[in-house]
């Protein structure tokens, strides 16, 4: 028998997903294998497609919110922020205080939340059940915040173009504060669990590397390009909702790994407990709403008494607010990376077209990059450490 | 304070197919199944707060082989829909389907060219939990339906089990004082009758 085998017989085509508990939704992989090596890797996509900016442009500015909502459900609240920011760069809005606030500290929390999955579900495909345990306990108490001011866990759609529509309750701010003070030592308990665990540095350390040059040239934005140790940050870089004025660091790992972009998102959730607090001093009773009387219905008491007011709120309820002609890009570091909303207005009531720049997506490209060379075992950690989302992937 | 001292012979006398039910409403296996923003709220479900366990179905399975209840947790688009379809066919019998949350129930938010207009067009589904998503506490509810609904189940004859009979209340009114009883009355509500 001869040394060398026929090349055709080399490699073998294996399939994981759609439906696979480790492809964080429904994401599914054609891998060439050779031995247990990966040879290449493709990603299909699609099977999540829900056409969300198509059906934007059908649903009026307010309705559109709610889509944005269920595209990265990790952090439906950085969502309504792209989404909504973008539309009021296209009016020229410019918020109150209290709203600006408000927003960065719901912003920041949503960030958390994101993160707690991440960590949960990254830990269960490595073979750690119970951090997704511990994690849940906490991403709980996120969750009932979201659930007071919105009354909704997971897709409150709580920001509207022009602040928001109702001010968060009274027990919104002592609960976020006990929140902030208990956090920690939970964090501190996650880092116990796996920092120093042998069997996670095994399987972390030195996997799925990506230099920072490549991380650039596929784009990659997020903890994804900060663990390669590039220092971008659209809070830094392209400040929004007054993040200029917080003090916060950027962490950053050094090889690009799958444990240095593990630490990078431990080390962000503190910072953005830092911006929390930093927040929650600074907020003031005030306005939540922008000085604009098209944005938001009249008084429920005005509606009772006056015959203007109620033609308006029907108008508003009906058709919405018309922005005028015109186009605008909008930002935010979502907890996956640069998201982006492009929105363009032909001065209707709907959306003449909405196109989304999706983190998710654009990182998922890293993923060949990062697993081919590799054993079959580490794609798994590799998919875990990009943290995507397949609802933004898909939309 | 253990079984053996409610039943202190070791005796119990009942039907072999209360046993079965009873075996298979207390440890519906599902299979991991999420698909978009409900699949967070399955996983919420089984964590720490809301605890599936009590309910004997927390051993989610990662292959269909091993499982009997599919959760249809998201929005199911055309693309997946074939799919879905193979991994129920997969599932060995008795099995059975939730259909959570809105999308997954008549397509929810999005109707449009991509998401399909409801998982029922696709595979038989034993229970609907409404929400978007549905809360933890409106899945764990529905999981309890279909622990009464396998309750139901029949060794003999029809599986899947009957229906729930919605009893509809005796016609009042003009049929009733009228005397006249058509076939119709009684399956209709007196509004919708026949005249």
């Amino acid at each position: 028998m001869s040394a060398t085998t026929a090349s055709e017989f080399k490699t073998i085509t294996i399939n994981m997903g759609p439906q696979h508990p480790s492809t964080h939704g429904v994401l599914r992989l054609i891998i060439e294998l050779d031995g247990e090596t990966v040879v290449s890797l493709k990603p299909v996509m699609g099977y999540l497609h829900t056409g969300m900016e198509k059906i934007m442009e059908a649903k009026s500015y307010t309705k559109s919110l709610t889509v944005t909502d269920r595209m990265d459900y990790l952090s439906p609240l950085g969502n309504n922020m792209a989404y909504v920011g973008a539309v009021e760069r296209i009016m020229g809005l410019t918020l109150p205080e209290r709203a600006q606030i408000l927003r960065v500290i719901l912003l920041e929390l949503t960030r958390i939340s994101s993160h707690l999955v991440w960590l949960g579900t990254h830990a269960i495909d490595l073979g750690a059940m119970s951090v997704f345990l511990y994690c849940f306990r906490e991403r709980e108490k996120l969750l009932d915040v979201n659930d007071m001011v919105a009354g909704s866990r997971m897709t409150p759609s709580y920001f509207r173009v022009g602040g928001f529509f109702l001010d968060v309750p009274d027990t919104f701010a002592p609960y976020v504060k006990k929140f902030v003070e208990e956090f920690p030592s939970s964090i501190d308990e996650y880092h116990n669990l796996l920092t120093k665990n042998r069997i996670w540095m095994k399987r972390t350390i030195g996997v799925g590397t990506i230099t920072a040059e490549q991380a650039v040239a596929l784009s990659v934005t997020g903890p994804t390009l900060r663990g390669s140790g590039l220092s971008y940050d659209v809070r830094k870089a392209m400040p929004y909702c007054g993040y200029e004025t917080y003090q916060f660091d950027v962490p950053l790992g050094k090889n690009g790994d799958v444990y240095d972009r593990y630490l990078c998102r431990m080390a962000e959730m503190r910072q953005s407990l830092n911006i929390v607090r930093q927040g929650l001093d600074r907020l003031k009773p005030g306005p939540v709403r922008a000085d604009n009387p098209y944005l938001f219905p009249a008084r429920r008491e005005d509606v009772k008494h006056g015959m203007e007011e109620l033609i308006f709120h029907f108008k508003i309820m009906s058709e919405g607010f018309r922005p005028p002609v015109g186009d605008s890009y909008f930002s935010i570091e979502s907890p996956k990376g640069e998201l982006g909303f492009y929105v363009a207005s032909d001065g209707e009531p709907l959306p003449y077209r909405v196109r989304v720049r999706p983190p998710s997506f654009i990182n998922l490209q890293a993923l060949e990059a990062m697993c081919v060379g590799r054993m079959v075992a580490d794609v798994v950690a590799c998919i875990g450490s990009i943290d995507i989302v397949l609802g933004e992937v898909d939309r | 304070m253990g079984l053996e001292e409610l039943v202190p012979d070791g005796i119990l006398t009942t039907t072999v197919e209360k046993m079965v039910n009873w075996a298979r409403r207390s440890s519906i296996w599902p299979a991991t199944f999420g698909l978009a923003c409900c699949a967070i709220e399955m996983m919420a479900t089984s964590a720490s707060r809301y605890d599936l366990a009590r309910f004997g179905a927390e051993v989610f399975r990662a292959s269909p082989r091993q499982a009997d209840l599919m959760i249809v947790a998201g929005r199911v688009s055309k693309k997946m829909a074939p799919v879905l379809k193979r991994i129920y066919d997969q599932m060995p019998e008795p099995k059975w389907v939730i259909s959570m949350g809105a999308c997954a129930s008549c397509g929810g938010e999005f109707k449009d060219y991509a998401i399909v207009q409801g998982v029922d067009t696709v595979v038989p589904v034993d229970v609907y939990v409404p929400g978007c998503p549905p809360r933890p506490e409106a899945l764990i509810y529905g999981i309890m339906k279909l622990q009464e609904k396998i309750d139901r189940m029949k060794l003999k004859g029809d599986h899947p089990a009957p229906d729930m009979v919605v009893e509809t209340p005796p016609p009042t009114g003009s049929t009733a004082g009228s005397g006249q009883t058509t076939p119709m009355s009684g399956v209709l509500p007196p509004n919708l009758g026949p005249a």
